[in-house]
């Protein structure tokens, strides 16, 4: 029932923050649309605890921080990369590795998370899940080594609990 | 005055937006193979666009497009690695093929197709047998 509530929630600020016009008819139009999407989504079982992780609602935010500050120095770390391999053209500046890491996450949600942030960081790409391995495809060797010291992982698992 | 800090600070935002987008392309263009292009295309999904709406934002004020605004960027943020992940799936899937263990290659990696030369004079063939 939350899970369908926060559905709801959620369509509604989408619907409000998108029309702008806030006549009788179009807020009637938002509703009608609103019930058809939970209908269709009930319908395929959509609605529940991981389409919706309301339980992690309070500590995603934290996550979400100290993934923008990681995003933002990967970013710097791959655009100077780029640049010096304009400016010296001879010199090898990359040395692209890949490796299937071990992770220790049991959920589902909890390994699409994992795999979602080594995606979302420049330089290194999830390429694959297969049980309980990830096969990561990095710009350099540092990119592994330092999802091998397993920060992003701890910090996934604390979510995970 | 505080109007003046706030169109300063989009236009710092929106110009290293386009800094990044340009590194993007770049690296785009300059690196050897399918995986490490995937990486500098991933400037231009994050920091780039986070750049870019955050300065659009920042001259948008309070009003409904600061909404549609984050919006987009929350968009952007879940689809992004959704799209990397479905192209480098599909990778998988053909001759870039990772090989299974784990190895380490130099700058033209095993991310390099082995078999390459021998495919193309295998369709080079085809082709000249249909012509």
């Amino acid at each position: 029932m939350r899970y369908t509530l926060s559905l709801i929630a959620v369509l509604a600020f989408i619907w409000l923050a998108n029309s702008g016009l806030y006549t009788p008819l179009l807020l009637t139009f938002g509703l009608l649309s609103i019930a058809l999407v939970i209908l269709l989504a009930r319908r395929m079982q959509l609605v529940d605890r991981e389409s919706q992780p309301l339980h992690l609602a309070a500590a995603l935010p934290g996550y979400y921080w100290w993934l923008l500050c990681k995003i933002v120095q990967s970013n710097l770390q791959v655009v100077a990369c780029v640049w010096r391999s304009v400016f010296s053209p001879s010199e090898s500046v990359i040395s692209p590795t890949h490796a299937r890491l071990r992770t220790s996450l049991r959920t589902d949600l909890g390994k699409v998370l994992y795999a979602n942030s080594i995606t979302l960081t420049p330089g290194t790409v999830a390429v694959a899940i297969e049980g309980d391995e990830v096969l990561v495809h990095a710009l350099d060797a540092d990119g592994i080594e330092e999802l091998r010291r397993g920060d992003m992982e701890r910090r996934v698992r604390v979510l995970e609990e | 005055m505080i109007e003046q800090i706030v169109l300063l600070l989009s236009g710092c935002a929106l110009a290293l937006g386009c800094f990044f987008m340009l590194s993007g392309a770049v690296g785009l263009l300059r690196f050897p193979d399918f995986y490490t292009r995937m990486h500098a295309a991933g400037v231009t999904d994050t920091l780039a666009t986070f750049l870019i709406l955050g300065g659009l934002m920042l001259l948008a004020g309070w009003s409904l497009a600061l909404f549609k605004l984050g919006l987009i960027l929350l968009f952007l943020f879940f689809t992004g690695p959704v799209a990397s992940h479905a192209l480098a799936r599909a990778a998988q899937h053909s001759e870039w093929k990772l090989s299974g263990s784990g190895s380490r290659g130099g700058k033209r990696g095993p991310a390099e197709p082995v078999s390459a030369p021998a495919e193309v004079a295998e369709a080079d063939a085809l082709n000249t047998d249909r012509v």
